[in-house]
């Protein structure tokens, strides 16, 4: 077994797909949010509105983490990039993003020393090779993702590298649902929650979801049968619950080992979400015991006013509030190439989902 | 971003390993993994195995489908 093809079996997802017509109840209709970008991205990718029953409506979250990222924050990277001596490193996704003024792609264009990078480790290999240099990684990302940048932390102080550090605007999954559950304008009966999150996490911080809100959700893997499953787990269950799909990978407990990399050098905080604004306790910083490692603290970058395109619908489309399709500059001003919100840039944004998938979906409830 | 890809660990050397799927190597970092061995699937997600993945669960969920 390699996990990846046996969950895409379409003699199976046939089977599913029809047990999802024969389960539903045509009466009402179901309003499920796939929290994760990933999820968003597969749903496109493998035509599964198509094969859904009509009454099933599928909503995307807000679980793509650059298109959450504030413009702030890119402010800030393009305003350390600007400095002498400074090597930014980042994911890939960041790169293109429109901040206030600029973008990293422009700045790289201009001259700054901009890297993608696809691990932290290459980031703290490249603070190994450039010993003059002041290596920046952009930290961006959910409880998936903080580990992974946790673990090059500990391992700069370890190794006594002192010219890496980390802009830090890393994110919590169960803040975003909070203010997704509290918002009136919002309508979802379920979630699909994002799996590789819950590796970390597990199921216990969803809980208030279906005990406190009264939702139904089920932890859901990325394969084609996995989102099928998840659904049909969704409108199967009697009364509100968490339940795990994606039982290969999650186990209630979560990662423990990756969790105390996150506990020992983050902090909780208060975090500006795009779209949605300040949510309480939804970001984390990096402690005063790894202070040396903040790049904020380190570089103080002076930014001037924020500011976004007060057409752009992103805020909306995060929430679930509106589709991409609803904004006036989808697919006109704003497209991958030249995009104007960041869920057109991210690869695992709504926008450039629905702008990639939109002949394949074409007259199917896009 | 949150991409988590299942690969087979083939070597391992302290906090680090390689891992294959489809031909393609690369090498991972086990630092947030307990009890890892060779042969075993994690999910490698930005360089990081973050999780095992586990057969069994696997089997039981495709005969639950098979089933339906």
């Amino acid at each position: 077994m390699r996990y990846v093809d046996e969950f895409r079996d379409s003699r199976l997802i046939d089977k599913v797909a029809r047990k999802i017509h024969r389960s539903a109840d045509h009466s009402r209709a179901y309003n499920f949010m796939d929290v994760c970008g990933t999820h968003t991205m597969n749903i496109f990718r493998f035509g599964l509105r198509a094969v859904l029953p009509e009454n099933i409506n599928l909503i995307s979250g807000p679980g793509c983490p650059v298109c959450v990222t504030a413009n702030d924050f890119l402010d800030k990277a393009i305003a350390i990039s600007r400095m002498p001596g400074v090597m930014i490193a980042t994911f890939g996704d960041m790169f293109r993003v429109p901040g206030s003024y600029s973008s990293l792609e422009k700045e790289k264009a201009r001259g700054a020393a901009i890297k993608t990078v696809y691990s932290t480790i290459d980031a703290l290999d490249m603070a190994r090779r450039y010993p003059s240099k002041e290596i920046v990684f952009l930290g961006v990302g959910f409880e998936t993702t903080v580990p992974t940048v946790g673990a090059s932390i500990l391992k700069a102080r370890k190794k006594g590298i002192k010219n890496y550090s980390v802009l830090c605007a890393h994110k919590t999954m169960p803040g975003a649902l909070i203010a997704i559950v509290n918002d009136r304008e919002v309508a979802v009966d379920g979630f699909l929650l994002p799996g590789h999150v819950s590796a970390i996490i597990g199921k216990a911080p969803y809980e208030f979801l279906s005990k406190t809100y009264k939702k139904m959700c089920v932890i859901a893997g990325f394969e084609p049968l996995d989102i099928l499953e998840s659904i049909l787990m969704l409108i199967s269950q009697k009364r509100p619950d968490v339940e795990i799909e994606y039982s290969r990978v999650i186990s209630a407990r979560g990662n423990a080992a990756a969790r105390s990399v996150i506990n020992k050098v983050f902090a909780p905080c208060d975090a500006e979400w795009r779209g949605i604004g300040m949510i309480k306790n939804s970001g984390l910083k990096i402690r005063n015991d790894f202070r040396e490692f903040d790049a904020e603290r380190k570089f103080r970058p002076k930014i001037g006013r924020v500011r976004e395109d007060k057409n752009c619908l992103c805020g909306d489309v995060l929430k679930g509030v509106k589709k991409p399709t609803e904004c006036k500059l989808f697919g006109r001003a704003c497209t991958p190439e030249h995009a104007v919100g960041s869920c057109m840039v991210s690869s695992e944004g709504t926008c450039a989902a629905y702008y990639r998938y939109r002949a394949k979906d074409a007259g199917l409830r896009v | 971003m949150c991409l988590g890809i299942p690969m087979k660990v083939i070597k391992i050397e302290g906090s680090e390993g390689v891992v294959e799927s489809g031909g393609l190597k690369r090498k991972a970092d086990l630092s947030l993994m307990k009890d890892i061995r060779t042969g075993d699937y994690v999910l490698l997600h930005a360089g990081f195995a973050i999780e095992k993945i586990k057969p069994a669960e696997a089997k039981k969920t495709l005969k639950i489908l098979r089933e339906i």
